[in-house]
């Protein structure tokens, strides 16, 4: 299946290479460069890139791309979903998956990459049994390691592979028993430039962290089940048990886990608890514009807004901006045209502004559309379904 | 660290001296520190003797030191792998006897790396010693051993493809192991190895089938494409040749499923193969996985093997994985398009999700704007185009442009909007973006095309803006339609030519060919106002750097001019050049990508790449079906109640202390015998399954009056057979306790006979079916009796366990068996969970209502529904369209001056809601008012259920809040009844609460009555006078509530509640103490 992986960096460079069955030569890649040179954005290389005698299947996370070779017919989603699967154990492991992260850790990538596929086939992608067989670093353990040259290799026997729960790791003990659940509900909506909503939907995801000794079969159950109009679970909730009625019962792994993720139906329009007012004009002929920004809270429930970003791609003609943020600093690439206002917290007694002009290419016309905004904002404590 | 200096070695070979080798010399010096064997290893791993030394010292190593040592090894290993220097391949011959040890060894772990990584040298010369390694470790005892064997059968083929024949012996014995582990991984080696010997598969087909939900998820993955494949080769069409399906004969097989007429003459109505049916209902539940490519694997599954009408059930989980990463999303949104083209309606509802983000990748804006495309329709088209106006004003050029070619295709299609959208394009033209006007031209162009007749002044129009657009594509398609169209634009027309022959000399090529074109064109037509003109545009053409050029001059000029020599030809000129041309169509570039089965690699590139294996058609006639049968079948009931029983034990913590604290000691006692064993284990041997097995054994030798022998094979084969890895059945233990048991079990001896009855010559999924109708039917005190009758005999068992457990040094490791019971597969367990319900229900009586409160609620008031007024009650009595609704009563009132029509239900939300509508009211008159039922399915919540009530004219949303109290049934039940379920339901599901009643409540009017005006709930005879007790079921779910009113001196008391839905409890508790605190 998976015959070889690339990692690749943003500068073009393959910075790691491993190979499950004979070795492919990393001239494969060009038909990559070649592809990665042509998009325009680096999102927009294609995932899946036919050669000659391979196919290069691609993710990007963290601005590296993971390129695995294959070849011959596989799902691609097969392959996409490891690779992610990949990405996230190096996360996991290392807390951020940055070229530097696995340069540090290049043993510790290759311990990880060969008990996770076998002959190009997964074999290992549990977390659970992956940290029984070769334990994270950690900063004490990379001492010890460094002086007494011993590995990171897991002297256990990785027992939790062999049983039927495989998700969860053996002989857990702990002191404290512990179990924490996170909702995280996120709305993505469309509005338009009136400030009506186009389209607007929650997801939702329940992580949770259990600490807990033993096999524990934990049940949970819902106030009102019938918000959830889709889910997915994590391979430990009993598929049937939800279906007949509605409440999720699980060994749970050990650790951090995404329990499930659902999608909450809502036919009536969710209420989106910010609204921007906006006033962007270009003149014609001059090269000035104006620039006007204004975030006000609604129907937030009383909680406030946090951790609210603005980011806007201004047309490609702005030279640069001259803004005035009442909170908050702001930043504009003049190379990419960026502008990204990091707000803060919205105080609704004063709320938060971004004034000024922006500077237009002498002789260029004058756009045609004002740019988009995305705002990202987080609100603790409140649940937006309900 | 050793890792590292083997793959910095395969750099160096590779002469590539790159940021990874160096990033591999920094690390290595740490790894260099002499003392731990692989620092031995990176630093000397070519000298021989080193090697040879670390191998001499490596045999003496300690069990835990085991898996170092493999470790180890494999990574040596992989230096000759890479290097495949031949004095160290003499080398590699010598750790292979290490590893052959290894593989003898004890512990199933250090088998199955050393198999792993005998398996991955790829020297030939140890192919024999391989295969012999293979065939032994196939029947391995450990799953995880055999596991890693079919892993080695891929590679092993792979070295050496001669071996294909042996390598298919092995595959055909690991096809029918039943353990979960290995499914996953000997599929695989039957895809690469002989994925055409689909007879291999048959007998293992309906296991596949039932293990799929617990075989870890890149195994679902390549199982659910194999069976897909052999579906369409096994199973008759379940599409209609009308495309229409109709309900009925999907009836026809539930019913002939339950009377079990398989072996009816099929084909006349369209009947489902019942084991086709098994791989759909088996691999529905994993939509809900979270891994997308199993999703998906099960989306194309459907999409290939469901009938039309069971399709749309993927269409939510392939919306969902548009929330994931960009790289899912791209390969889901391609799938969706192709699925969009052929079946509109299944994305329609979800047409927002489609909706483009500006955050979206380019590639993932055109896949969204051809899903737009694809589902646009009459209906939604003004709101398609609202979308793409904004679309068009993309920042993102190249989208922009594809969005106009969408229009042009909503506009080609949808033939009201043809002029819309003309329009718009038209005013695009006066776009400032270059590209845009372009595409713009080109596509209006193919949709004049379509429709000549009525445009010219759009061709006038164009002609205008010719000298403004520069873009060469677009310009030759204005000079284009010039020429087609010279007859409608007579004066025009010889203009535009008059200037193209200034510019000539500067133009693209692509514009001087159509210049010629058009030249020769108006030549034709208008030959005295062209005919110098033309003259002079070939003379320039005749010299054209470009051959394209100056070749199509001289054809033209030939044709057209005539002469002499070729007079033949320009006869026919006008009908040469003017022809009527066909219009171009403008279909979806994922048209014809159907021919490629979704989800595919091939799919994805539209190519086949290689290795792909088609998707063949329907047989016209079904092969044979009982190729499927196994020898044996399982009776899968007699097992599965008691396994519930277990599996309730854990989460609800029953109090049935009888039961329960047997198997409970049984089980300790099991893994205490198996944990002093090396390697094997009870855990499968837990109480419930052992005691499962009991039953198994007696109920069969008692049915079947025949040998004891043969009832245990049937038995020890069904278990394996359903869902278990657990296989194994250890024929002693069963021998034994056959006798003891046999004559316990008589509560049950028609199911049994029915089971086993069915098992003669049934098929196995058909038994299975079977058995669930009839575990619904068993009552749960049923088996209660059967297991308390049980505890004697089990003692025995126990014992005999014991033995056997030693006789078999197999299974899991011992650390599983802390599992206990829930060893039992997740889903498994679940499932019968489920059932408890159902049986709690069957033993209780749902009676009538006690009270039924006359107060009815406003649904919709006749001012807001102009002159509709409606109103609901509860009329509290079971709901006769399904079990789980509740039914309202909904009175209709016409207080308006004129009848209104078609009253009937429209929209409802949550979509999930699950809502009997009336039959639709034709036309209630002025004054009149009817009366209609309708049940709800509330799911047991509060949540208001809102719907639209609809009138031929208008809609209006109403919705209708049930109290808590109306979503219960009344049940009657004993005061000892009553005990033992309260008893069961305590801790967490009991809610209580004091209160000081009001007076009047204390005095001579029983309790009863604000009770049951509160909720729906039956009164249970109490032996005492101051307890009330009160018994119901919840309507969705058939739980059970109770309801204790206790009364106390002092006019106070205790209100308690029992009830598994606590939030229900709370809410009942509360409107109680409002109900019995009043006045």
């Amino acid at each position: 299946m998976i015959h070889s992986l690339f990692l690749v960096n943003s500068s073009g460079d393959i910075f790691l290479e491993k190979h499950w069955k004979s070795v492919v030569s990393r001239s494969v890649c060009d038909y990559f460069f070649e592809a990665q040179e042509r998009a325009s954005e680096p999102e927009n290389v294609p995932p899946v890139i036919p050669t000659p005698h391979h196919y290069l299947i691609s993710v990007l996370r963290h601005r590296i791309y993971f390129v695995a070779v294959i070849q011959s017919e596989v799902p691609p989603l097969f392959v996409i979903e490891f690779l992610h699967r990949v990405v996230d154990t190096f996360q996991d492991y290392f807390g951020v998956c940055t070229e530097a992260a696995i340069k540090d850790n290049v043993v510790v990538v290759y311990e990880l990459l060969e008990e996770m596929l076998d002959n190009g086939f997964p074999l290992a992608t549990e977390s659970n049994i992956l940290k029984e067989l070769i334990k994270p670093p950690t900063i004490l353990r990379t001492v010890v390691n460094t002086i007494t040259g011993s590995t990171n290799v897991g002297e256990q026997l990785p027992t939790g592979q062999l049983s039927v729960v495989p998700w969860r790791r053996t002989g857990v003990k702990y002191t404290n028993n512990e179990a924490y659940f996170d909702v995280v509900e996120e709305i993505d909506a469309i509005i338009d430039k009136s400030g009506s909503t186009i389209t607007a939907e929650i997801q939702g995801v329940i992580d949770a962290c259990v600490k807990l000794t033993g096999m524990p079969d934990l049940t949970l159950s819902f106030m009102n089940p019938r918000l959830l109009d889709d889910v997915s679970f994590h391979p430990c909730v009993r598929f049937k048990r939800w279906e007949a009625e509605r409440i999720l019962s699980f060994i749970p792994p050990d650790g951090n886990f995404r329990l499930l993720s659902y999608h909450v139906s809502c036919q009536n329009l969710v209420a989106i608890p910010v609204y921007v007012k906006h006033n962007i004009t270009f003149r014609e002929g001059s090269s000035q514009g104006r620039f006007e920004l204004t975030l006000g809270p609604k129907q937030t429930m009383g909680k406030g807004l946090e951790a609210v970003l603005i980011s806007s791609q201004l047309p490609r003609g702005v030279l640069n901006t001259n803004l005035n943020p009442s909170q908050g600093t702001y930043n504009f690439d003049p190379v990419t045209k960026l502008l990204s206002w990091d707000v803060g917290k919205i105080n609704p007694q004063k709320l938060p502004s971004l004034k000024g002009s922006m500077s237009l290419q002498a002789g260029a016309s004058k756009p045609d559309e004002n740019p988009t905004i995305n705002i990202q904002f987080k609100i603790q404590q409140s649940a937006l379904s309900g | 660290m050793l890792s590292m200096s083997t793959n910095n070695l395969s750099y160096n070979d590779q002469g590539g001296t790159d940021s990874a080798v160096e990033v591999g010399q920094e690390t290595t010096p740490t790894s260099s520190n002499a003392g731990a064997g692989f620092g031995l290893f990176s630093v000397d791993f070519k000298k021989n003797d080193d090697l040879k030394e670390m191998l001499e010292s490596n045999k003496e190593s300690l069990k835990l030191e085991a898996m170092k040592r493999v470790v180890g090894l494999k990574k040596l290993v992989y230096v000759y792998l890479v290097r495949y220097a031949e004095e160290q391949q003499d080398l590699a011959l010598l750790s292979i006897s290490t590893f052959q040890r290894a593989l003898k060894d004890p512990n199933q772990l250090i088998r199955a790396s050393a198999l792993r990584v005998l398996s991955s040298i790829r020297v030939p010369i140890i192919v024999p010693i391989m295969m012999l390694a293979i065939k032994e470790a196939a029947s391995d005892m450990s799953p995880y051993v055999r596991k890693t064997s079919a892993h080695a059968i891929q590679k092993l083929y792979s070295l050496d493809q001669d071996q294909k024949d042996l390598l298919i012996e092995v595959i055909e014995k690991l096809l029918k192991d039943k353990s979960t582990l290995v499914a996953g991984s000997v599929v695989m080696a039957f895809e690469e190895v002989c994925p055409d010997r689909i007879d291999l598969i048959h007998k293992n087909y309906r296991k596949l089938c039932n293990l799929l939900v617990d075989v870890e998820e890149w195994g679902q993955v390549v199982i659910i494409s194999m069976l897909t494949r052999y579906a369409r080769t096994q199973f008759t069409s379940p599409w209609k040749e009308d495309g229409v399906f109709d309900e009925h004969s999907e009836r026809a097989f539930y019913e002939s499923d339950e009377e079990k007429t398989r072996n009816e003459p099929e084909a006349k109505p369209y009947m489902m193969d019942p084991d086709h049916r098994l791989l759909l209902r088996n691999t529905k539940p994993l939509l809900q996985s979270r891994n997308t490519a199993v999703v998906m694997s099960v989306a194309q599954l459907y999409w290939h093997l469901a009938p039309k009408n069971e399709v749309s059930i993927v269409t939510k989980s392939l919306v969902r994985l548009l929330r994931s990463h960009r790289e899912v999303q791209y390969i889901v949104l391609q799938n969706i398009a192709s699925m969009s083209i052929q079946r509109k309606g299944m994305f329609e509802p979800y047409m927002k999700s489609f909706y483009v983000r500006s955050t979206d990748a380019t590639h993932i804006k055109s896949l969204k704007l051809e899903i737009l495309t694809s589902l646009a329709n009459e209906a939604n088209i003004s709101t398609v185009l609202r979308e793409f106006q904004t679309y068009v004003k993309s920042q993102d050029k190249e989208f922009a442009a594809g969005t106009i070619q969408a229009i042009g295709r909503c506009a080609t299609n949808i033939s009201e909007v043809t002029d819309t959208c003309l329009n718009g394009l038209v005013l695009l033209l006066s776009n400032r973006d270059e590209t845009v006007v372009a595409e713009s031209v080109v596509v209006i162009r193919k949709l004049l095309q379509t429709q000549p007749t009525q445009h010219s002044d759009i061709i006038k129009h164009m002609a205008k803006l010719f000298d403004n657009i520069t873009v060469p594509m677009a310009r030759a398609s204005i000079l284009w339609l010039m020429g087609e169209y010279c007859e409608r634009v007579p004066k025009i027309a010889p203009d535009v030519l008059r200037k193209m022959a200034k510019s000539f000399t500067s133009e693209e090529d692509i514009v001087k060919l159509q210049t010629v074109n058009l030249a020769a064109k108006l030549y034709l037509t208008n030959s005295k106002q062209t005919k110098l003109l033309t003259q002079y545009i070939l003379n320039l053409g005749k010299y054209d750097q470009n051959y394209d050029i100056r070749d199509r001059t001289r054809f033209i000029r030939q044709l057209i001019v005539p002469n002499d020599k070729n007079g033949a030809l320009s006869k026919y000129a006008h009908r040469i050049l003017l022809a009527p041309k066909p219009a171009p169509l403008l279909e979806s570039a994922y048209k014809d990508r159907d021919r490629y089965q979704l989800g595919t690699l091939s799919h994805t590139i539209n190519t086949k790449a290689s290795g792909y294996l088609e998707l063949s058609d329907w047989p016209a006639v079904a092969p044979d079906q009982s190729v499927r049968n196994v020898e044996v079948i399982e009776p899968v009931k007699e097992w599965a109640p008691s396994l519930w029983k277990t599996g309730k034990s854990k989460p609800a913590k029953s109090s049935d202390d009888k039961f329960y604290s047997d198997s409970g000691e049984e089980e300790e006692e099991g893994s205490g015998s198996s944990s002093s064993e090396d390697g094997s284990s009870s855990s499968e041997e837990s109480g419930s399954d052992a005691e499962s097995r009991v039953e198994n054994s007696s109920q069969s030798s008692e049915e079947s009056d025949e040998s004891s022998s043969q009832s245990e094979k049937s038995s020890s084969e069904s278990e394996s057979d359903s869902e278990k890895k657990k296989r194994k059945t250890k024929t002693p233990l069963q021998k034994k306790t056959v006798k003891p048991t046999a004559k316990d079990g008589d509560s049950d001896g028609n199911v049994a006979k029915e089971a086993s009855s069915s098992s003669a010559e049934e098929s196995s999924s058909d038994s299975e079916s079977d058995s669930d109708a009839h575990t619904d039917s068993d009552s749960g005190t049923e088996h209660k009796k059967k297991t308390k009758s049980k505890a004697k005999p089990k003692v025995e068992v126990k014992s005999k366990k014991e033995v056997s457990l030693l006789d078999l040094g197999d299974f899991t490791p011992a650390p599983v068996t802390q599992l206990k019971s829930s060893i039992l597969s997740p889903s498994l367990l679940g499932d019968l969970e489920g059932m408890s319900l159902s049986n709690v229900s069957s033993t209780i009586q749902v009676s009538g209502p006690a009270f039924v409160p006359e107060k009815s609620h406003d649904l919709l008031h006749r001012m807001t529904g102009k002159g509709l007024s409606a109103q609901y009650q509860f009329p509290r009595q079971p709901c006769l369209y399904q079990p789980t609704m509740v039914s309202v009563q909904i009175s209709l009132t016409n207080t308006s001056d004129h009848p209104l029509e078609q009253i009937h239900i429209g929209d409802r939300s949550p979509t999930g809601l699950n809502i009997h509508c009336f039959n639709t009211v034709e036309c209630l008159e002025p004054e009149a008012s009817v009366t209609v039922f309708m049940g709800i399915d509330f799911n047991d919540s509060t949540q208001a259920a809102n719907f639209q009530l609809c009138t031929k004219e208008d809609h209006f949303s109403v919705s209708i809040q049930p109290a808590v109290g109306d979503l219960f049934l009344p049940i009657t039940m004993t005061e000892l009844d009553f005990r033992k379920e309260q008893g069961k339901l305590l801790g967490m599901n009991e809610s209580s609460a004091t209160i000081t009643m009001a007076a009047e409540n204390m005095t001579s009017q029983p309790i009863s009555r604000p009770v049951a005006t509160v909720a729906n709930l039956g009164v249970v005879p109490s032996g005492q006078d101051d307890i009330h007790r009160f018994a119901g079921k919840t309507a969705s779910s058939g739980a059970v509530v109770l309801v204790t009113v206790e009364l106390r001196e002092s006019s106070t008391a205790l209100i308690t509640i029992n009830t598994e839905k606590s939030v229900m409890g709370s809410m009942l508790l509360r409107d109680l103490k409002q109900a019995l605190a009043q006045a």
